[in-house]
Order: structure tokens, then C-alpha cells, then sequence
């Protein structure tokens, strides 16, 4: 068999939207790393803006306090830059198909293991691995495992989308 | 701290939370369908999404954290992200492998998939809101019964 159609058969879209997607997402938190030696992972936010709403002390340790400010402006402008995307190149609004049942049992479980472990796929995943750390690289590779199992069991269980 | 900070401060964590955000919806990361088929095995292309971005991070710090300079906007120094090792970062980067695979969502794509106009995935987003609530309740009280054994141990 041919290598590089097999290959080519693992890309169905092509390489090109997710390496330009990929720069703008190192470049997003680069501008940010340059500007104010702050390396920005998108979970703690979850964790800063309970403080708010709660009066837990974990949630309201003072690197989260002194925070949750501008990690409300971050997430604010990852919104705005889905937006933008969606005006310049996508029809409309784009809805999943995803059932509910899977975002809400999965986002849970996304939400205690991101915080559990110390990161995302930001935060580990981006800014970790960009700095070689070996804590993010086991959670990285834990994170991947653990999802490409799950999503094939899902899939073969019949559920879809 | 808030009171001295630069001018600039907010405008420049907008910029880069906006072309985050450019970025995830250019690679279809909002889409969990797209992430699902990343890990079904039959869409290897967010490994592109990955490499790249953490390359150009990687660059950025590999560079700056070798110099003495200081972050214009803060005065902090130049650092890596370096977390200590420990059994919570195998545990938790399990569940959250087991949520992601189960929603095809991560925290900043949910965030940029508002931005395309796709509703649903506020369901996920208060999900993982509730899910950091609950491990932070749990380890609350975990820390308080830990310091509860201690106390008795000296009395």
C-alpha cells in the first residue's frame, strides 16, 4: 500500500486549519508571556471566578484573588476571538451535535481533572510542553490516553455523535 | 497590585485572549465533533494544533527566560511553567482525559465555542464549573479533617 495515502488517510481535512490554528493559539499566549511574564492556562480561570461566588479559602488563596480579574478579561477575549472567527469565515452560527448528556457528565469531569491536575490543555498542553516540563508531559500524555480510550469505548458502545 | 498596574495590562491579556480564541476556532477546537475525531483516531490533525502552538510558546520562553530582562508590563521575571509532580497530576489528568473524551470539550475551546454561536456548550462550561467547585469543596474539607488528625496527634 501506497505510504503516503496511507498517511494522507489520517488528515481527511488536511493539516492547514489546525497549523495556522495552532500558531495563533502560540501566539495568543506568547503576546501575553512577552508582555507581562505571565504564562496563561484557560482552567484556573474556573477556579478564580468562584471566588466571587464562594467563600471556600481554597478558592480564595491570594495568587487566585489577584487574579481572577484579568482571567475574566483572558476568557472574555477568547469569546470575542471565536466570535471573530465565526463573522470572518463561518455561516452563521455553528451548533453541535454532541448530546447534552456528554457535554454536561464530560464538562464535570473536565472540571475536577483540570483542576485536580494542575492544568489543561493549554496550560499543560501549550505552555507546559513549550517549557519542557516533565509534570506537564506525564499529564499531557495521561490526559490523551485516557480520552482516546474513552472516546473509542463511546463510540463502540454505539453512541454518536 | 491591581491599583499599579500598567496601563497596558488589560489591553494586552485582551489581545492575546482574542487571538487564543482566533486560533481554536480556525483549528475547529470548538467544534467537539472535530476533537472526537481527533481521538476516535480519525483525524490526527489537532496534533498540529498542539505542535505548533506549544513550539512558538516553547520559543518564546526558551528565549526570554534566558535573559535578565523584565516583563514590560508587570516587572516580573521571565519564567517556564513548572509544576510539582505529583499523584494529583496522574489522577487528575485521568479524569480529565475521561471528561474530555466523553464531551470533546476543553476548558478554552468551550470558551471560543460561545463565541461561534454555539449554545449548547454552556452546558459543558457550567459542568466544569460545578467540577471545580466540587474538588475544591473535597479538598477543603480533606485539608481541614488533615489539620482536625494533626491537632488530636499533638493533644
Amino acid at each position: 500500500m501506497d505510504p503516503v495515502a496511507f498517511i494522507a488517510g489520517f488528515f481527511p481535512n488536511g493539516i492547514g486549519r489546525y497549523l495556522v490554528g495552532g500558531l495563533l493559539i502560540g501566539v495568543g499566549v506568547a503576546t501575553i508571556y512577552l508582555g507581562t511574564g505571565i504564562i496563561a492556562g484557560a482552567s484556573t480561570f474556573l477556579e478564580t471566578t468562584l471566588s466571587y461566588a464562594s467563600g471556600l479559602s481554597r478558592f480564595n488563596r491570594a495568587k487566585y484573588v489577584t487574579s481572577r480579574d484579568w482571567r475574566i478579561v483572558f476568557t472574555v477575549g477568547i469569546v470575542v476571538g471565536g466570535a471573530v472567527y465565526a463573522v470572518a469565515f463561518q455561516d452563521g452560527i455553528w451548533v453541535t451535535q454532541v448530546q447534552p448528556w456528554r457535554l454536561a457528565v464530560g464538562g464535570v469531569l473536565v472540571g475536577i481533572g483540570t483542576r485536580l491536575g494542575k492544568g489543561c490543555t493549554s496550560g499543560h498542553g501549550v505552555c507546559g510542553v513549550g517549557s519542557i516540563s516533565n509534570t506537564s508531559l506525564i499529564n499531557v500524555v495521561t490526559f490523551v490516553g485516557f480520552a482516546v480510550g474513552t472516546a473509542l469505548l463511546v463510540q463502540a458502545a454505539g453512541v454518536s455523535p | 497590585m491591581s491599583e499599579a498596574r500598567h496601563p497596558l495590562f488589560m489591553p494586552v491579556i485582551f489581545v492575546g485572549g482574542v487571538v487564543f480564541g482566533l486560533g481554536l476556532g480556525v483549528s475547529h477546537m470548538t467544534h467537539p465533533e472535530v476533537v472526537l475525531d481527533f481521538l476516535q483516531i480519525q483525524d490526527l490533525g489537532l496534533l498540529f494544533v498542539m505542535g505548533a502552538g506549544s513550539l512558538v510558546m516553547g520559543g518564546a520562553i526558551a528565549i526570554m527566560s534566558r535573559t535578565t530582562r523584565l516583563a514590560p508590563l508587570t516587572s516580573d521575571v521571565y519564567g517556564r511553567r513548572v509544576k510539582s509532580l505529583d499523584r494529583n497530576v496522574v489522577v487528575g489528568g485521568s479524569v480529565f482525559g475521561v471528561g474530555w473524551g466523553l464531551s470533546g470539550i476543553c476548558p478554552g475551546a468551550a470558551y471560543a465555542s460561545v463565541g461561534i454561536g454555539n449554545y449548547p456548550i454552556l452546558i459543558a462550561i457550567a459542568g466544569m464549573f460545578l467540577g471545580a467547585y466540587v474538588q475544591g469543596y473535597w479538598r477543603e474539607l480533606r485539608s481541614e479533617r488533615a489539620v482536625g488528625v494533626a491537632s488530636a496527634d499533638e493533644g
